[in-house]
């Protein structure tokens, strides 16, 4: 393992050329930067507010769920069309245009370069451009759902052959902007992701060697691993598509040659590594937050390492745990049921480490870390419920029911938004330079993670029923119109509806706290990471031309025998 | 021209930030040509009738082009060797021989394809052309880019500046060929 | 499934069985998991001046928290994946002989047409009964089905019955079902299919030997008359 070679300790390499320094314009420093920590305030920025979209579509899909028929408030009455076009642009908005910016761009624009002791990504440029790509894709989405004959309603998963013919689909401009647009997406993310990679394996301040990275670092960057070795099959695939909507082929018709399970196979080979591309890095900040917490090194940080890898590499080989029933070969079932119910060994194992972590610990229940073990409980129930879903005996029952939706929605909305709150309420210092008020943020982690499990806990028993998903009427199914029923459908609208309501505590608390907060002085939490021996915020090339040398690991909290229960990477032995 | 980052000059593994990105994008395209032929592959096994279809391609056009597309290699080989050397110049010459090379092969694929299509051999006749000119075209497309790519550092280079990023794109240009090695026996000679 | 629906099928008990053996098994671990949690939280909350312990994930006494649920977890795992097997092979992999009748099932968008043997008992014949949204069958008979689409991707499911299959435009779809109980029950089609979907449900009459017999008549009559 070769030493960092810095060639030059001032603020900038040179490459030959002589710059004059001036003052970024406006358009330069917040429409087109290239330092990494506006482009990560772009990417979190756009997230948010895509997240608007898609939660503006579930709170419009519940209300018709709760209320069937009736007249929903800033929208009307939904057809049967647009009740598809919500869910499925729910889903993939939440999935490719909130978990991913936010959790994978915005955290890891912002943290990789302050925490490796570096300047800025490798590639400024290339970084730029990979959110620009993103934007535009955020764009095409959204126009698509506005354009003659409205949005694509075939679900996310966008199976052929209805989403092949828009004779089916009765969505011609829809359904081809919406995959356009989550094309241009992957690309956005394989450009994005040479960047995060490269800058945590090359750009380290000297000393740092792999076991001195912190675990945020260490997870964004397998999470791109993953992303670019299982997407690639799903962008043929998505050419293919294209193909079979634009260009009259038929790779996906059976009646031409074709097979509409190929789809299946390539989006699901990507789509199972998929969430493990958003779920590392939640449980990096989960581990970031911890650690700082309990004053205590990571339980086992090599084996935490090892369970991420562990789990990338079996992701590959479970996808078909979604075609249980979907007319693959029987006998494949059997594989597959035996590799996904070992998958859950290397997360549970993870879960057990960072519980482990607590072991001889002094918890202060911060927001963050309320956030970082709310994440722990509420994903565990996620992860438990995968194994009916994963047994092939239960799945021919589940599959296709609420139990599924319950079941991911305690995976997914543990990454996607506990995971955003514990890196947004630990690392806003940071990024913006004061606190965030405690009061209003645990009174947003209490209302939300309550309002939570009032959603989804009841939906596991809506799936017990037997109910199927995508409707928008029960009522139709007598099985299925049961007052009880109906009434835990409503039960989960109004949690939902109070879900929705907590959040503007935490939007009020965000943007008040930028401008109005205590200051926060450059380690508030006294932590041991890089990024807290900058100013808060940073500057432009972030440690004021002194490059930090790393000494230690990330986690020497407790140390025996000095003074301070911390001990920065930086600090000479 | 924007100032390079220190990050941009670092190197903990060894290896050059650029080459390594260029690494993690040949994976990345390695996995999307991997789908492309293994749900082409998986198709032709099911599908032995597709052997009626898989007769009219021109087995003489690819061949050329495959001769076409390795001689563009060792262009692009000779390219950085003389960057090695420090001669900016030979080598902007080499890679201009080389996308000369790429030139030449989509003009020659230019004319196969608009014979085959006169014959009515199109896209969507049959699902064995669907897959030959999606990854074909697909293949065709990185042969663009790869040009575009060796045009911009062509004209760098000449100036006797920034010779590592003749290697960069020279490592992209063997890809592309390495695609086409692929390529041409599942579509031309599996008969 | 937890007194939600009954079991109609010879399958079901199975499934709801293989279902509450994951329940236990998981729900241990899930129960044991957040013990220990909620008692690390409570037990090491900071407290004036009590540092906390330096421990670097090597002592052994510890590591054994991790190392022996791991092993204890891969052998439940076992024995959730044996059961998963045996239960899936019933369904779908095995096919009972010589049942009572074939049954057709055709799904388009947005209907169910199903194709009755009709008195001969034997289907593709002249005196086939064709229904559209409705399937009449007899109780603790066994049946075998054809499942097809005539043009996108739907699920012939019965929750009942705990059964669900997709259907695929271009290829015939084998499975069986032996009811046992009668009644009317739900058909439902599980896979998205377009903007019918969520109408596209159909209704299931399990029948005594008698009540089918004569809905086979009428319903003959009906065709013959044709």
């Amino acid at each position: 393992m070769s030493e960092a070679v810095d060639a030059h300790s001032d603020a900038h390499g040179h490459d030959g050329h002589d710059h004059h320094h001036h003052e970024p314009t406006f358009t330069e420093k917040y429409i087109f930067p290239l330092d990494h920590k506006y482009i990560a305030m772009q990417y979190l920025l756009t997230g948010m507010a895509m997240a608007l979209f898609g939660g503006f579509f579930a709170y419009a899909f519940r209300m018709q769920l709760a209320w069937p028929g009736s007249d929903i408030p800033f929208f009307g009455h939904m057809s049967p069309a647009e009740y598809n076009a919500a869910v499925t642009n729910h889903g993939t908005i939440m999935i490719f245009w909130v978990a991913m910016p936010v959790l994978i761009a915005a955290f890891g624009n912002f943290l990789i370069p302050l925490m490796v002791g570096a300047d800025d990504m490798v590639f400024p440029r290339l970084n730029r451009l990979s959110y620009q790509i993103f934007l535009l894709s955020a764009i095409v989405l959204i126009a698509s759902l506005f354009v003659p004959g409205g949005g694509f309603g075939g679900a996310w998963t966008a199976y052929p052959p209805l989403s092949a013919e828009q004779t089916y689909n009765l969505t011609p401009a829809g359904s081809t902007m919406w995959l356009i647009a989550v094309a241009l997406e992957f690309v956005a993310f394989l450009i994005g992701g040479i960047n995060f990679i490269v800058t945590a394996m090359n750009a380290r301040a000297p000393g740092m060697t792999w076991k001195d990275v912190p675990m945020v670092v260490w997870m964004i960057c397998i999470a791109s691993i993953l992303f670019m070795a299982s997407v690639g099959p799903l962008i043929a695939g998505a050419v293919m598509l294209l193909f079979d909507q634009t260009m009259g082929t038929g790779f996906f018709d059976a009646n031409r040659g074709g097979d509409p399970i190929l789809w299946q196979h390539l989006f699901w080979f990507f789509g199972h590594p998929e969430v493990y591309v958003v779920l590392l890095p939640a449980t990096g900040m989960v581990a970031e937050v911890i650690t700082v917490f309990s004053r205590k090194k990571l339980f086992g940080y090599r084996l935490i390492l090892l369970t991420a890898v562990g789990t990338g590499v079996l992701s590959f080989f479970v996808w078909a745990h979604h075609q249980f029933v979907a007319g693959i070969d029987p006998r494949m079932a059997n594989v597959f049921t035996i590799t996904t119910v070992l998958i859950s060994i290397p997360i549970a194992e993870m879960m057990f480490l960072y519980i482990g972590t607590l072991y001889g610990g002094s918890i202060r229940f911060t927001t963050p870390m309320l956030w970082a073990l709310g994440f722990i409980f509420a994903f565990l129930i996620g992860g438990v419920t995968g194994i009916p879903l994963g047994a092939s005996g239960t799945d021919i029952y589940f599959h296709d029911s609420y139990f599924v939706v319950a079941h991911f929605h305690f995976t997914f909305f543990p990454i996607a938004f506990m995971g955003t709150f514990t890196g947004l309420t630990f690392w806003f210092p940071k990024m913006f330079g004061r606190m965030m008020n405690e009061t209003l943020g645990k009174i947003h982690f209490a209302g939300t993670f309550i309002s939570f499990h009032g959603i989804f806990l009841p939906l596991f028993l809506l799936g017990f029923a037997g109910q199927h998903r995508r409707i928008y009427d029960y009522t139709h199914f007598p099985e299925l119109a049961l007052s009880g029923l109906q009434d835990i459908r409503v039960m989960a609208t109004i949690s939902l509806l109070t879900l929705l309501a907590f959040q503007v505590i935490f939007v009020f608390n965000f943007f008040y706290s930028m401008f109005k907060g205590e200051k926060a002085g450059r380690n508030p939490w006294k932590s041991n990471t890089l990024e807290w021996i900058t100013p808060s915020p940073p500057g432009h090339g972030n440690f004021e031309g002194n490059f930090p040398t790393v000494y230690r690991g990330p986690y020497e909290y407790s140390v025996p025998g000095r003074d301070e229960d911390y001990w920065p990477q930086n600090e000479p032995t | 021209m924007a100032m390079k980052p220190l990050a941009n000059l670092r190197s903990a593994t060894g290896v050059s930030t650029q080459k390594l990105a260029l690494y993690w994008l040949l994976v990345s395209e390695v996995v999307i040509f991997g789908g492309v032929l293994c749900s082409y592959l998986m198709h032709r096994l099911a599908h032995p009738e597709w052997a009626f279809q898989a007769a009219h391609t021109n087995t003489m056009a690819g061949s050329i082009n495959t001769v076409v597309l390795l001689t563009s290699s060792l262009f692009a080989v000779l390219a950085h060797a003389a960057a090695e050397r420090g001669e900016g110049k030979k080598a902007a010459n080499y890679l201009y021989a080389t996308t000369a090379g790429g030139g030449l092969f989509l003009v020659i694929k230019g004319f196969e394809w608009t014979k085959e299509i006169s014959h009515g051999y199109t896209i969507s006749s049959d699902t064995f052309w669907s897959f030959y000119y999606t990854a074909a075209g697909i293949h065709a497309s990185h042969v663009v880019a790869g040009m575009l790519c060796m045009l911009w550092v062509a004209n760098t280079v000449r100036k006797d500046v920034e010779l590592h990023r003749v290697e960069i794109v020279g490592l992209y240009w063997h890809f592309v060929d390495i695609v086409w090695i692929f390529l041409f026996p599942l579509l031309y000679i599996a008969k | 499934m937890l007194n939600y629906l009954p079991q109609a099928s010879s399958f079901a008990a199975d499934i709801d069985q293989l279902f509450v053996i994951i329940l236990v098994i998981v729900g241990f671990w899930y129960v044991a998991t957040n013990v220990m949690f909620f008692y690390l939280m409570f037990r090491f909350r900071a407290k004036d001046g009590v540092k906390a312990q330096y421990i670097t994930g090597k002592e052994k006494h510890l590591k054994r928290w991790i190392t022996i649920p791991h092993a204890l977890i891969i052998l439940c795992d076992v024995v959730l994946i044996v059961g998963a097997i045996r239960v899936w092979y019933n369904v779908k992999q095995f096919m009972p002989e010589n049942p009572h009748q074939v049954i057709g099932v055709v799904s388009q968008q947005w209907a169910w047409t199903f194709v009755h043997p009709g008195a001969d008992g034997v289907l593709d014949t002249a005196d086939d009964i064709k229904t559209v949204d409705e399937l009449h069958i007899e109780v603790d008979k066994t049946y075998h089905f054809r499942l097809e689409s005539l043009d996108v991707l739907h699920s012939f499911s019965v929750p009942v019955f705990r059964l669900k299959q997709d259907a695929i435009p271009g290829r015939v779809i084998l499975g069986w079902f032996e009811p046992t109980e009668v009644g009317e029950f739900d058909i439902q089609c599980a896979e998205m299919c377009g903007i019918g979907h969520g109408i596209m449900g159909a209704k299931l009459f399990v029948e005594d030997e008698t009540t089918h017999a004569k809905w086979v008549r009428e319903a003959s009559g009906q065709v013959a008359s044709r």
